[in-house]
């Protein structure tokens, strides 16, 4: 096992830049998702990590080795593909074979080390069958236990889920980062799910546009998101336009004045921000911010409010009021009073695009 | 009804379509075993004299072995070739690769007759330069039969090549296979079906070629397909009718046992 540390990594196609400027540090043992959506440069990223893709500039360096020009076959990484790639041809146990194959290890030691691996990955005696007699879910473990078993210096995971259904994803996603712990695999996970991301990752790299909008872990980004685009990536988010007015007062527009964070200073124009769990409501009253209701969303143990402040449309998250509650009288149309604390808002400067 | 109409109509077509495709087969294989030598309906009755016929005349028997011994040697060395420049043609960056495309399907849109007449000429140009004989010789026979059968190699290997999944190759080398490991352990397997087509029809390509071979083949070293029509510019008796229906039994066994290996559904 070792680190990994890409500096500066960008790719270009012509005029386009698909990476750009991507530095990142992962730490012996660390899992690190990139995160971001279709288009974003994860993938690229990931690829020239395991010498797929030639950067245009900057640095990867494996293990402290500086591999920016190695081959692939040169480069110590265990890779997962988001299509499995098992080779057709040869059975469960070949595949998982391969790597040790190209070590030059002796045949006992592969046998071995292949039993073991497929232990690992709970496929015991399946290793005579051939990839296609095997289910999505086994030939994903085929996929895992075949860049596992070479002890790879880096473990690289494409979209390893996508190809598997809800249910057996979550599973997977438990089994892979047990493995992950357990074996203190250094690991780069690329996925566009933020819920795999989150649940998976020490740290997690939100990108856009081939750039690093924010690196940390999943309650850093949730709680203090650098920017809207992270705020919106990572969970959902309440976003309105002002300025701040006062100590702990922000205005809209149309001049509604809003809580926020008391040291903002007066006069900054941003983007306030505002997780829906965060939000509180009530039928109205004549203190606090004046909404509309416009609809409710009921999703069993919680239900979403949404409603019309100043023109925006936002959005509350609570638990489903018990039957009889007064909250649950209110219909659409209804004027209702929010209210928040000043501190869970985040004032975030306005993205320029 | 109308649902039911048009069904019977495909049906009818489908039909008409193998009838049309499968008549000339089966009327050879009927006329083989007529009992009169002029060729006429009804049959006065039905022999296998024609085949034991056939077996008499050696001309057939040596133009059989010299059509498997160049269809074998052709195969062998056009399905190698083809199969590399179908790789180099669907991966490598070349310049004008376009028309080497084109060059290299050419054999299969050049008339043979055309085609063998060049050859001709060429071979004749030839042999003042290298002083020693091509035309007549099996040398210059499997030549031009290399050029039946690398049209065909091309063809299938670079549509498998096309289907062929590229992750596979990168997760050999991320395992630390080197580039030719690669090829050879895993692009080359998983390419199999395509090879294996590629070579059954380069072999039938040559086996059955006639316009070609015409003018190429030497005394002594006549293929088959020449054979027969040589005994046509004598007699014309069920024998060739004979003779043929053994070509159509081996063709047909040969794709059958291909097709136990590699489904030629897939890759034809």
């Amino acid at each position: 096992m070792g680190t990994l540390q890409l500096a500066g990594l960008s790719r270009r196609y012509g005029a386009n830049t698909v990476v750009d400027g991507v530095s990142l540090d992962v730490a012996e043992g660390e899992l690190v998702a990139l995160l971001g959506p279709s288009g974003c440069g994860k993938t690229t990223t990931l690829r020239m990590v395991a010498g797929f893709v030639e950067p245009s500039a900057g640095t990867v360096r494996i293990a402290g080795r500086d591999v920016t020009r190695a081959p692939p076959h040169g480069r110590d990484t265990g890779m997962v593909f988001q299509s499995y790639a098992l080779f057709p041809h040869m059975t469960v146990a070949g595949n998982v074979a391969f790597g040790l194959e190209m070590r030059g290890i002796g045949r006992a030691e592969r046998e071995a080390r292949v039993l073991e691996a497929l232990r690992l990955v709970r496929l015991d005696g399946l290793g005579e069958r051939l990839p296609r007699q095997l289910s999505g879910g086994q030939q994903q473990r085929v996929a895992l236990a075949r860049a596992l078993v070479v002890n790879p210096a880096v473990f690289l995971l494409d979209e390893p889920l996508s190809n598997l259904d809800a249910k057996l994803r979550a599973e997977v996603r438990v089994e892979i980062r047990n493995l992950q712990q357990r074996l203190g695999l250094t690991t780069l996970f690329v996925t566009h799910d933020q819920e795999e991301a989150l649940t998976m990752a020490d740290r997690l790299v939100v990108m856009e546009r081939g750039r690093v909008r924010q690196v940390g872990t999943a309650e850093e980004l949730y709680e203090r998101p650098a920017d809207l685009f992270v705020a919106n990536f990572i969970g959902r988010v309440n976003a309105l336009a002002g300025e701040v007015a006062g100590p702990g007062e922000f205005r809209v527009a149309d001049g509604t004045a809003l809580p926020c964070p008391r040291d903002a200073a007066p006069g900054m124009r941003a983007t306030l921000c505002l997780r829906p769990e965060k939000l509180r409501f009530q039928p109205w009253a004549s203190a606090g911010v004046p909404a509309v209701l416009a609809r409710t969303v009921y999703l069993g143990g919680q239900t979403e409010y949404h409603f019309t402040l100043a023109g925006a449309p936002v959005m509350a998250l609570r638990e489903t009021p018990p039957a009889g509650d007064r909250l649950r009288g209110l219909q659409p149309g209804d004027r209702v009073t929010l209210d928040w604390l000043g501190e869970d808002a985040r004032l975030l400067p306005e993205v320029a695009r | 009804m109308a649902v039911r109409g048009a069904r019977m109509l495909f049906g009818a077509s489908v039909a008409g379509a193998y009838a049309l495709v499968l008549a000339p087969v089966l009327a050879v294989v009927v006329i083989s075993v007529f009992s009169q030598e002029i060729v006429s309906f009804p049959p006065e009755g039905f022999t296998l004299r024609w085949y034991a016929n056939a077996w008499d005349k050696r001309e057939f028997a040596r133009g059989f072995v010299t059509s498997m011994q160049v269809a074998l040697v052709a195969t062998a060395i056009g399905v190698p070739l083809g199969t590399a420049a179908a790789y180099a043609l669907t991966r490598a960056r070349l310049p004008g690769k376009a028309a080497l495309n084109t060059l290299l399907l050419g054999p299969l849109a050049v008339p043979g007759v055309v085609a063998g007449t060049a050859l001709y000429l060429f071979y004749v140009r030839a042999e003042f330069w290298v002083d020693d004989d091509i035309k007549g010789t099996t040398l210059g026979l499997v030549a031009a039969h290399v050029l039946l059968t690398i049209p065909w190699t091309v063809r299938l290997v670079s549509a498998a090549l096309a289907g062929l999944d590229r992750s596979a190759e990168e997760a050999a080398a991320n395992l630390g296979a080197r580039p030719l490991t690669v090829f050879r352990r895993v692009t080359l397997p998983m390419l199999r079906p395509g090879v294996v087509a590629a070579g059954l029809f380069s072999f039938i390509q040559s086996f059955e070629n006639l316009e070609l071979t015409l003018l190429l083949v030497g005394p002594g070293r006549i293929t088959l397909p020449v054979a027969m029509l040589n005994y046509l510019e004598f007699r014309v008796d069920p024998t060739l009718a004979a003779v043929a229906t053994v070509q159509i039994v081996l063709v047909g066994a040969l794709m059958l046992i291909t097709d136990r290996f590699v489904s030629l559904a897939r890759v034809v």
